[in-house]
């Protein structure tokens, strides 16, 4: 190929004609792209210029399909969307349906809600640091990292019946009642969870290895994060103080004392903080809700056929990745006339290349796994 | 990994700091999987294709569907078709049938457990209690038609 043809999608000018550059592609079937996802790379040696992602491996149709189906069954569907905090999104789309049926929430569903979801953001982040660690080349890091992910599991197959399908939250409350070795089981997780969060601290924090390919890598500013539309730990790790949980409640978040971290150097090593940190701040939320769980009703009554009124719904909540939005349009029946979501790792994946720009090519693994990009949820 | 703005006596410098830092935070990370390696309590493998006897799931487990049968073989199911309509990816056809009072009966019950993502809904929508998801799991098969299965044995009870 000639080296003066730009391939489609990208966008900075051809360089001299002396200057070698070539394309290659990181993908579709990568270990390090968490899924089906391609990146075609534009190379200088082995200094990137520009990477464009290729999306649409996984597409199926979820907003269309949405559209045949009832409210009830789409939330099914959220649960295939970003597979690692399935509850939450469950979340998201049962607080946009509550926002148009006027539907009450009991206070019991308000905590079970709450903690399940922690849990998810916990088992989503110790995720993350397992794949960090695998990426960097670590494998010993990428098994610890799951084995506390799997006692959280636990806990959600006893409460909802699956492990990460999990299609547990309904408008106004969940599916069923917490089991009464709930409260006992996920106390004694959050005791053994410190301990080994700690030891996970010690295993690659500090790691020299691990600071010379994050630290200054992956550089992001302020003023890009939010251009980009990031969200979450990418947008927190680059300055900008922004938590649904805080800035914009649902649930019980408002009465919850907890921090909302934020880093500034916006490189690889603030976004593997930052997950750190939330993963304390989600165990104390945990810690705080889990001795007041109210008895009472689990879910408020419901009718036969859930229906929303004419009109248009949106509800956003924090999942592990950043911003997950649900907009409804209704035409008064059953089923949505429409449904988007707004998915955080879509925005994160955009800032890729502003990221990868003038890195060496091992930096872009890493960077892709601080992106924490979860693909299904990007294609839906 | 020099720095262009980094002088040649402070990257010395660096040099020989990171000699000692470097493998102390190896040690540090060494320490703890040292700890996991003396302490066989804390692993949490499962023996799995050993233990199939004495694996049991949660009650709430999501397994395949199945009917909820008396000693005598008799299902609850009265072929209203709540579970088909509530069902997102259409696994599930009741067909009903007469018997021989003329009275609509449960004639078969479909399930297409290839196309069934085991949510649940199903059960959920059922306001007679006839079906339940099952415990089981390892439903790997070579044929499709494996997949396709019927559920009750008898006819319903009207």
């Amino acid at each position: 190929m000639s080296t003066n043809v730009l391939l489609p999608g990208f966008r900075e000018a051809p360089l001299d004609e002396d200057f070698e550059e070539f394309y290659i592609n990181m993908g579709p079937q990568h270990p390090s792209t968490h899924g089906a996802l391609r990146l075609v790379l534009r190379l200088d040696g082995e200094k990137i210029i520009e990477v464009v992602p290729h999306l649409g491996y996984i597409h199926r149709g979820m907003e269309k399909q949405a559209e045949k189906l009832n409210y009830i069954q789409y939330i099914m569907m959220s649960d295939r969307q970003d597979y690692l905090t399935a509850i939450q999104n469950n979340l998201g789309v049962c607080l946009a349906l509550e926002k148009g049926t006027k539907i009450g929430v009991p206070e019991r569903a308000e905590y079970i809600r709450v903690i399940l979801a922690e849990l998810s953001r916990i088992a989503s982040h110790l995720v993350f640091y397992a794949c960090f660690g695998g990426d960097l080349g670590g494998q010993t890091v990428l098994l610890y990292g799951f084995k506390e992910r799997e006692m959280i599991h636990d806990i959600f197959e006893e409460v909802t019946g699956s492990r990460l399908t999990t299609n547990f939250f309904r408008p106004g409350g969940s599916n069923k009642d917490i089991p009464d070795t709930f409260v006992p089981r996920v106390k004694a997780l959050l005791k053994h969870l410190e301990s080994a969060l700690s030891d996970y601290d010690r295993l690659l924090t500090k790691n020299i290895a691990a600071m010379d390919r994050s630290v200054g890598v992956g550089v992001l500013s302020k003023e890009d994060a939010i251009a980009y539309g990031c969200s979450g730990p990418v947008l927190r790790a680059s300055g900008v103080s922004y938590d649904v949980r805080k800035n914009d409640p649902y649930s019980i978040y408002a009465s919850l004392d907890f921090k909302v971290p934020v880093f500034y150097n916006g490189d690889c090593y603030d976004r593997y903080l930052i997950r750190f940190e939330e993963m304390y701040e989600s165990i104390k939320i945990i810690k705080q809700c889990i001795d007041k769980i109210p008895s009472g009703p689990y879910r408020s009554k419901e009718k036969p056929i859930f229906k929303l009124p004419n009109g248009s719904f949106y509800a956003a909540t924090e999942t592990a990745k950043g911003l997950y939005g649900t907009y409804v349009v209704s035409t008064g029946g059953n089923s949505p006339y429409r449904i988007h979501t707004r998915s955080p790792s879509f925005g994160n994946l955009a800032a890729l290349n502003t990221m990868a720009k003038g890195q060496r090519l091992s930096d872009l693994v890493t960077i892709l796994a601080t992106i924490d990009p979860v693909i299904p949820e990007i294609d839906r | 990994m020099k720095n262009e703005n980094m002088n040649t006596k402070d990257y010395i410098k660096r040099y020989f700091k990171r000699c000692i830092t470097g493998p102390y935070s190896l040690l540090c990370g060494l320490s703890v999987t040292l700890r996991y390696f003396f302490n066989p309590k804390r692993i949490v493998t499962e023996q799995y294709p050993e233990n199939k006897k004495t694996l049991k799931m949660h009650e709430r487990f999501r397994g395949h569907l199945v009917m909820v049968e008396d000693e005598n073989g008799e299902n609850l199911c009265t072929a209203c078709g709540m579970c088909e309509r509530a069902c997102p990816n259409a696994s599930i056809n009741v067909l009903a049938t007469k018997n021989i009072a003329g009275k609509k009966v449960l004639g078969k019950y479909l399930y297409h457990f290839g196309s069934c993502t085991q949510c649940g809904l199903c059960v959920e929508a059922c306001p007679f209690g006839a079906i339940k998801m099952g415990q089981g799991f390892e439903f790997a098969d070579f044929s499709p038609e494996a997949f396709e299965l019927v559920l009750n044995k008898k006819e319903g009870r009207g």
